[in-house]
């Protein structure tokens, strides 16, 4: 079949996509080079006095550096195993039910908050944890006086990890519930002829049914080890709780934006994209090894 | 199936039950808050008197929403940026996808491209690198910053990739048979046989369109330009950054938002997608199905 013709045609059709590409990510790369330079917008980046790695040394110096890595990796690991956990429960105990109408009706409900923005779910959240937010009225009903949750370092990595799991849990089990479903019923029926009870059932046919998912989404999300999350943290966290729950993004936005430390932003924002792209050409080399899974 | 009906099974079953109930509860609840504290009078929900339930009646915060232009203001930059976000990203999206799933042996740079696109998709200059390069292009406050500075989403090009791929061989020699370019081929076989993913994609362009408030706070100077999402952010993050803020100092601040408009303001921005949550989650679900289909 004559096709020779076709590739002026297939690169015109990628044509648009590429001048996108380059226009907003690969010009953008030649940016990092201000992080090893004393980057001075007046002069720009070709003559801006180069310095080396000690951008990088200066960082690694700071405090807050060592701080800001130590929470986005609390904070991101902890996303991470609950929000594989929780909904692998919660997708089995959903499997467990009988009636159907009342399955549908939990499933729409539960989806329902990963379409909602942080925006919008952290203004709520606030509203809830909040000095005059319904915890406290509750907990003023059995005599306690009213806290500062929103203001409170210590349990602030734990209302991140929390209030992150409560909008994607449901979302989350989106994946496991299609495993379940091509659980072939028969394996069941042999099951419980044998006498397996209800827990044995699901211990023997359904959770099996469910590690190669669990195993590849975990290896899979290993690139995420220092993404903790920039819209939730930035509209959730305020100056009292940097020190549990200031995260690597919104350093770099504060260092970046705020303070206009281009080059102090960049290297540390070059750290973290070089951390993560090594961890995900790991995660996906290990996924084709052991699960086969191509992403492309 | 057959199941074994004991005391103990029936047990589970009804906690079962309850337990998601309660999980339900648990994702509604907080929107029922939030829509209570937005009726209630104005004293109540700022003393913290809401809880399962409006307290008094008052629909003063949203005569005062429908009478601020900054509002409406916000609400239609977004649906403009909707708007052309999505059709524009999905037109470039899908003209990506088709080349890309063609073999090695009819397209020979394909690869290549691959490559390219995926390391952009894995790798990124960071955040100040990319917002010098927006503002040397001159896009600040312009909405054309909002619908393009996202970048190539190249997730969904891979998604519809992958669909293209999945679809009989025979349409495509059949239309080429037939004398159809690569451009028909496209338009008249392939788009009409790919409605599931591009309506998945469609969606997923929308929805992350809608709520986007980063790029609406950083690449927008006049708050007259945010949209809704960087505008509701606005009034309710107001702690001064950088400051040395004392609890009673944070204490002070929250006294003084406006809870009552708060919520009502979070309420109407959340009503779009309450709308179009239905077909959301029928597309969204299979969307996240096909993804998971391999070549």
């Amino acid at each position: 079949m004559k096709k020779r013709g076709h590739e002026k045609h297939y690169y015109l059709m990628l044509l648009p996509g590429m001048v996108w590409l380059v226009m907003f990510s690969i010009v953008p790369m030649f940016g990092i080079l201000m992080a090893f330079q004393n980057y001075n917008p007046g002069a720009g980046l070709l003559k801006s006095e180069w310095v080396g790695l000690d951008n990088f040394k200066y960082m690694f110096q700071l405090n807050d550096s060592r701080t800001v890595i130590v929470n986005t990796f609390i904070i991101a690991v902890g996303k991470i195993v609950f929000n594989l956990l929780v909904p692998l429960i919660f997708a089995i105990l959903l499997n467990e039910l009988r009636s159907m109408r009342y399955k549908k009706l939990v499933q729409t409900v539960v989806y329902l908050p990963h379409f909602l923005s942080w925006v919008i779910m952290s203004t709520i959240v606030i509203g809830i944890f909040g000095y005059y937010g319904v915890v406290n009225t509750v907990i003023g009903m059995f005599g306690y006086d009213p806290k500062l949750f929103m203001a409170d370092a210590g349990i602030f990595r734990q209302l991140v990890i929390g209030t992150d799991v409560w909008k994607e849990f449901g979302f989350n089990a989106i994946i496991y519930l299609a495993a379940l479903t091509g659980i072939n019923p028969n394996l069941y029926e042999a099951a419980a002829i044998d006498g397996a009870n209800r827990w044995q059932l699901i211990r023997q046919v359904t959770l099996p049914a469910l590690t190669t998912t669990v195993v590849l989404l975990g290896v899979l999300s290993l690139g995420n080890v220092l993404n903790a999350g920039f819209d939730q943290v930035y509209n959730l966290y305020n100056p009292l709780v940097y020190s549990t729950g200031d995260i690597l993004d919104t350093w770099v936005y504060r260092l970046g934006l705020q303070n206009l430390q281009f080059s102090l932003a960049t290297a540390a924002g070059l750290f973290k994209s070089a951390v993560s792209f090594v961890l995900i050409f790991i995660s996906y080399r290990l996924a084709y090894h052991y699960a086969d899974y191509t992403v492309f | 199936m057959v199941r074994n009906i004991t005391l103990g099974s029936r047990t589970f079953e009804i906690a079962n039950i309850i337990l998601l109930g309660l999980l339900l509860i648990g994702c509604l609840y907080p929107l029922w808050y939030t829509f209570c504290v937005s009726i209630s009078d104005k004293s109540a929900a700022n003393a913290g008197l809401v809880t399962l339930y409006p307290i008094g009646f008052s629909l003063s915060p949203y005569k005062e929403i429908m009478g601020d232009p900054l509002f409406f203001n916000a609400f239609w930059i977004s649906i403009q940026r909707t708007f052309l976000g999505t059709s524009v990203s999905l037109l470039i999206t899908v003209l990506m996808a088709f080349p890309l799933s063609k073999p090695n042996r009819e397209f020979k740079m394909r690869n290549t491209f691959m490559w390219i696109l995926v390391f952009c998709m894995l790798f990124n200059g960071g955040l100040i690198p990319w917002y010098l390069t927006v503002q040397n292009y001159h896009l600040i406050d312009s909405i054309w910053a909002l619908v393009l500075a996202g970048g190539v989403p190249v997730f969904d090009v891979i998604l519809i990739m992958n669909f293209f791929r999945n679809l009989p061989k025979e349409l495509n020699e059949a239309a080429v048979v037939d004398g159809a370019g690569p451009w028909s081929v496209l338009f008249r076989v392939y788009i009409p046989c790919s409605i599931p993913v591009l309506a998945a994609v469609t969606l997923f362009l929308g929805v992350y369109h809608w709520n986007e408030f980063f790029n609406g706070l950083v690449l927008m100077n006049t708050s007259a330009k945010y949209p809704l999402q960087t505008y509701i952010q606005q009034l309710v993050v107001n702690i001064p950054v950088g400051t040395n803020l004392t609890p009673e100092q944070y204490k002070k601040l929250s006294e003084l938002s406006n809870r009552t408009l708060n919520s009502a303001k979070v309420f109407i921005a959340m009503v779009p997608m309450l709308i179009v949550y239905p077909f959301l989650q029928t597309y969204f679900v299979s969307g996240i199905m096909l993804g998971a289909v391999k070549e």
